[in-house]
């Protein structure tokens, strides 16, 4: 096939879309709007020329971790087996919607990348997980198109831990989302002990767009370190709006477009709750790695947790902390033990306990529980915490006095 | 730093697995101390731990007598 024949449809060119609105682009979710604005599937060009565009393009996974997803493709091409794929549409994290509302909005870009990965890599299977809201609109789409019926579709359970990539597999596998020791990496041995990629269903979106248009058009909007948009789920109170930006744009400007005043917000948590609390400049700073690199945060899964002016931040971390303990899978002693410790403390520091010790066990008991554990669930929950004690060092102070500044304030 | 001459080898702790028996750090007590609720802890934290060559043997040893299977040695 051609690039002609790729881009052009019932007789009118494709034109690839000019602002930052690329995977929302389309005007509703079924197939003719979907082929109406980016075209049918591009033709295969092997698996080698798929993973040099991917390098082109920059593209990093949307899953939370930002690992370049050319290697990861690599790596499964590299095990030389017929392997797996498996679009992971879980969004564990409850202040997330973006997969959500992708697979809502633009389920066919998410089979299309799933469908071409598979293709190009030769996978022997292709698999869709997503929670039940979402099963409804995803076989909806894959009836609208005749490619889709090898996909197997599964339900996940509602929990935190349920997206972490080896839970995903163990899901499909046993019916038991919870994570796996995995010395040897999934690319290697997952599914079946088959070679297994586990992609984010954003960034499977991204990579249908980039087998059309090509890694320049990718890289035409963005910043040179986080390339393309991505999905930000801003969360204000109960409130939750879906927000694609141009990556690198500021913190305070993905707020804007989420319907938060940046000039009401005391803080924000950075990345949801594996992230980081950021104050002040910060709420300035770009969102993508580099520019939130001296804050301590990343863009993670887009996840933009509001904290309001008059809300005591250190009370809001105890919270999370207290669900995120409750959420440990139970399997591993560190973080089975240690995660309802770091909670406890966490939460004698939110209700102003005047034990000035807290925050030193807090960095004790952390540093204790990280890289402990056969996911970083563990290691999320530290780096939140300890982003608190920076972030909020004030009312720490205050809190040990049993004050509360913001709640004097 | 100067560190003991490696054997390659690393051992890994499946948390999975490990049940605080606590063998391990009594066969491992240069590389592996009890953490608060009895769970080994490498010196320098995390799952895994590089072995030097004067105790790999010490290591083979806890990996088979790990009553869990927890331990691994690569
Ligand atoms: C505790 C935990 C929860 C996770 N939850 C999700 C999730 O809900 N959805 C997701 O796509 N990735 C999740 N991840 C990341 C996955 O392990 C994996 O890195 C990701 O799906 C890979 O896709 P990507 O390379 O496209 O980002 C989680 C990771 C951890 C440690
Ligand atoms: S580290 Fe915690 S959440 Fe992760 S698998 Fe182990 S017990 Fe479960
Ligand atoms: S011997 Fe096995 S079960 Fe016991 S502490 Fe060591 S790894 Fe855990």
């Amino acid at each position: 096939m051609t690039m002609v024949d790729a881009h052009v449809q019932g007789g009118h060119a494709i034109t690839p879309p000019t602002g930052t609105a690329r995977l929302l682009a389309a005007d509703d979710p079924a197939h003719a709007a979907h082929l109406a604005r980016f075209g049918a599937l591009p033709g295969r060009r092997g698996a080698d020329a798929v993973i040099a565009e991917l390098e082109r393009a920059g593209l990093a996974g949307r899953g939370g971790a930002a690992f370049p997803t050319w290697r990861k493709l690599a790596a499964a091409a590299q095990s030389g087996r017929s392997g797996v794929i498996i679009a992971n549409g879980s969004e564990g994290e409850p202040l997330s919607a973006k997969d959500s509302t992708l697979l809502h909005r633009s389920p066919h870009l998410v089979l299309d990348g799933l469908l071409l990965v598979a293709a190009e890599l030769g996978a022997a299977e292709a698999h869709l997980v997503t929670t039940s809201a979402q099963l409804a609109p995803i076989r909806r789409a894959m009836d609208q198109r005749a490619d889709a019926g090898g996909i197997r579709l599964h339900e996940t359970h509602d929990r935190f831990v349920a997206g972490e990539a080896s839970a995903v597999v163990n899901g499909i596998e046993r019916g038991r989302a919870i994570p796996r020791d995995h010395v040897v990496r999934l690319t290697a041995s997952g599914l079946g002990r088959r070679p297994t990629l586990v992609l984010n269903v954003e960034t499977l979106a991204h990579i249908a767009l980039v087998l059309r248009f090509g890694a320049d058009w990718f890289r035409s909007i963005g910043s040179s370190d986080d390339p393309g948009t991505r999905l930000f789920t801003v969360v204000r109170g109960g409130e939750r709006a879906v927000v694609e930006a141009a990556g690198g744009t500021l913190l305070s400007a993905v707020l804007r477009a989420g319907g938060a005043d940046p000039a009401r917000v005391r803080a924000v948590l950075v990345g949801g709750f594996h992230g980081a609390w950021v104050t002040g400049d910060a709420i300035d700073a770009p969102m993508s790695p580099a520019g939130l690199a001296p804050f301590g945060a990343s863009p993670g899964a887009g996840i933009l947790m509001v904290l309001p002016r008059g809300e005591c931040g250190l009370a809001r971390t105890a919270q999370i902390t207290a669900y995120l303990a409750e959420q440990s899978a139970g399997q591993c002693g560190p973080c089975a033990n240690g995660l309802p410790e770091i909670a406890e403390a966490m939460g004698r520091v939110g209700r102003r306990d005047r034990n000035s010790s807290l925050p030193r066990q807090l960095r004790e008991l952390t540093a204790l529980v990280t890289g402990r554990g056969a996911c970083h669930h563990p290691d999320g929950t530290a780096r939140m915490v300890l982003s608190a004690l920076d972030a909020f060092d004030h009312d720490l102070r205050a809190h040990a006095r049993g004050l509360c500044q913001e709640a004097a304030a | 730093m100067s560190t003991p001459t490696r054997s390659g080898k690393v051992l890994h702790i499946d948390w999975t697995r490990c049940d605080a028996r606590g063998s391990c750090t009594e066969l491992l007590p240069e590389l592996l101390r009890s953490d608060p609720w009895g769970y080994p802890l490498p010196a320098g934290g995390g799952s895994d731990v590089a072995i030097p060559a004067h105790l790999a043997a010490a290591a083979r040893d806890a990996v088979g007598l790990c009553p869990v299977l927890a331990l691994r040695l690569s």
